[in-house]
């Protein structure tokens, strides 16, 4: 894994953001989780939390504990033996339901690129994602490894509310969502998995890392799963090769 | 079990303890009282830990009544009368209000947020190791709710020894609010950070618990105003395309695609978020160790204050006489100075 000289950026005197890079790419993200890890690994004092996303990590600490001159030398020695990690992700089948109610911009989307409705829930569901990082509220999932040809930008107007279980796309990057949140994402679809469930164990299902598929369902299954979710189901197939 | 129920309180009324951590890399924010030294001052006068669940109120206050028990209370944070059967409470200082009695806290006279705190805390169930009410996560609080009038909220403890009262007031800075510059400082253009740095801010109508939208001059960006996501801290202030900043608290999201041109610094956020809206402060630059200095201080300063207290009714000393300010009425250290308080003693 090659090993690169991360910026430390300072985030106030309660955290510092470990940066590998700026851009959205599988390598960078690789490096920061297998970094994430080796940091959970070292219990450096001083160290409450971490947050690994697209390109940096976030380490939360406590002003009155951390040595940042130690902490800086300290990841350089971490990065400097850092391994990959040898397992093979997991990798999750997740029940999508398309367009109408449950993906209202489906159409929106198929039009300004010139295809079918069919056409984008092909290319949307015909690939595996990585999940780069979970992030904003509990149990988003932002991925890695979208179809380039579906991409639109952002709305210009976000919506201040869309549904749990929202699955969209912004820009090249692809979500779904797990709680009701405002987003200025594309919807596509939506999933009855409930990637956060406060009374289930485990809480989370799926986690940076992990591999996602999308699997289109039709809206009259949505009842039962959806139900069957919100009783502590998981709804979603894990696959372990 | 001793318990308090809820007869009636603001809209903005919650449990919040010191915050939920180790679950930002699942999304899930902090929380946690949005004035760290009300939850510690509050906690010390009832002999808590200083991170036990206390309930926050916004603003307005609220009436419970006290069941199965006596329980003692104290309250700190925003200025604001605490009454048990209707008799007032000295500030600072914790009472014990007995079975059936009520307690009511008023509104804040100035500031926003008080912090009330029970002998034991409040022994509401943990989600994800904190009993913060966090809204958009639905964790925590009484049932993932609010506090709101009807609900009975389970306390821990009953009262050991006598009330306290702080004969050393706690202590915070005033002045222009310190910030470390960064995580995304390079994205703002040399201007852009002299207008932050050097014009003046409002609080605008648009503040919660996630975040305080401010209102001013433009701050110009060098190089867009997208990145890509990365992690957010309690005091990042993001600039958004308007050019105008969001400091995002305790109920922040954990990660944001806008840069960050700076962070308010640990020491000075329980007096940041106290201001109103309409409020007008500036910022200043401070080194990383600087911080870490204030932060230090800070901490030393609530150890002065745990050191200051003494038991209710062992007769005053002068230090007391002085603290409780008995001419002007009592000024709250987390006021902040552009706000005079809204009503003054007389």
């Amino acid at each position: 894994m090659g090993v690169q000289s991360p910026r430390f950026l300072p985030c106030g005197d309660t955290a510092v953001t470990v940066e590998f890079g700026t851009e959205i790419d599988d390598g960078l993200n690789a490096l920061c989780l297998a970094f994430d890890s080796a940091l959970a690994d070292a219990a450096i004092p001083g160290v409450i939390e971490t947050l690994p996303t697209y390109r940096s990590v976030l380490v939360q600490v406590d002003p009155l504990v951390i040595d940042m001159p130690a902490f800086e030398a300290r990841v350089h020695d971490l990065l400097a033996s850092l391994q990959p990690s040898g397992a093979p992700p997991r990798r999750w089948i997740i029940p999508v339901v398309y367009g109408g109610e449950f993906g209202i911009d489906l159409e929106d989307v198929a039009r300004a690129h010139g295809i079918s409705p069919e056409e984008v829930i092909r290319r949307h569901s015909s690939r595996s994602y990585r999940v780069a990082m979970l992030g904003f509220l509990p149990g988003f999932c932002y991925l890695s490894g979208a179809d380039p040809s579906i991409a639109l930008p952002r709305r210009i107007s976000p919506r201040l509310k869309t549904p749990a279980g929202t699955v969209s796309i912004g820009g090249v990057q692809a979500l779904f969502a797990s709680v009701e949140a405002p987003s200025g994402w594309h919807l596509l679809g939506r999933t009855p998995v409930r990637n956060f469930l406060p009374d289930r164990d485990p809480v989370f299902l799926v986690g940076a890392g992990d591999e996602v598929v999308f699997k289109p369902i039709p809206a009259a299954a949505w009842d039962d799963l959806d139900a069957a979710a919100a009783a502590g189901e998981s709804v979603a197939e894990l696959v372990t090769s | 079990m001793i318990r308090l129920l809820v007869k009636d309180c603001g809209a903005g009324t919650s449990i919040q303890d010191c915050g939920r951590f180790g679950y930002q890399r699942y999304g899930v924010g902090p929380a946690g009282a949005m004035d760290k030294i009300a939850l510690a001052v509050a906690n010390m006068l009832v002999g808590n830990d200083p991170e036990a669940a206390a309930i926050e109120f916004t603003v307005l206050g609220g009436t419970f009544v006290v069941e199965g028990g006596p329980v003692r209370v104290a309250l700190a944070g925003a200025y604001a009368e605490v009454r048990i059967d209707g008799e007032a409470v000295p500030p600072l200082t914790s009472a014990t209000a007995g079975d059936g009695q009520s307690i009511t806290v008023g509104p804040a006279k100035a500031g926003t947020f008080m912090v009330l705190a029970v002998c034991g805390g409040f022994a509401v169930t943990k989600d994800l190791g904190s009993r913060s009410f966090h809204l958009r996560g639905g964790l925590g609080g009484l049932g993932r709710a609010p506090v709101r009038p009807g609900q009975v909220l389970p306390v821990g403890g009953s009262p050991q020894g006598p009330d306290l009262t702080a004969t050393v007031p706690p202590q915070v800075s005033a002045g222009a609010y310190r910030v470390v510059l960064g995580p995304q400082d390079d994205y703002f253009s040399a201007a852009g950070i002299a207008t932050f740095l050097g014009e003046a801010y409002r609080v605008s109508a648009e503040a919660d618990r996630m975040g305080y939208r401010l209102s001013g001059p433009v701050i110009e960006h060098a190089k867009g105003f997208n990145i890509v996501s990365d992690g957010i801290v309690t005091g990042s202030i993001q600039v958004p395309g308007s050019g105008e900043p969001i400091v995002l608290l305790a109920d922040r999201q954990t990660t944001g695609g806008y840069p960050k041109i700076a962070t308010i610094i640990s020491a000075d956020l329980p007096r940041f978020v106290q201001q109103r809206p309409g409020s007008e402060m500036r910022f200043a630059a401070v080194s990383l160790s600087d911080a870490i200095a204030a932060a230090r201080e800070q901490a030393a300063m609530l150890t002065a204050v745990r050191a200051g207290l003494k038991p209710v009714g062992l007769g005053f000393d002068t230090e007391h006489l002085l603290s409780v300010n008995l001419v002007d009425g009592w000024v709250d250290a987390h006021a902040p100075p552009p706000e005079p308080p809204l009503v003054t003693a007389a």
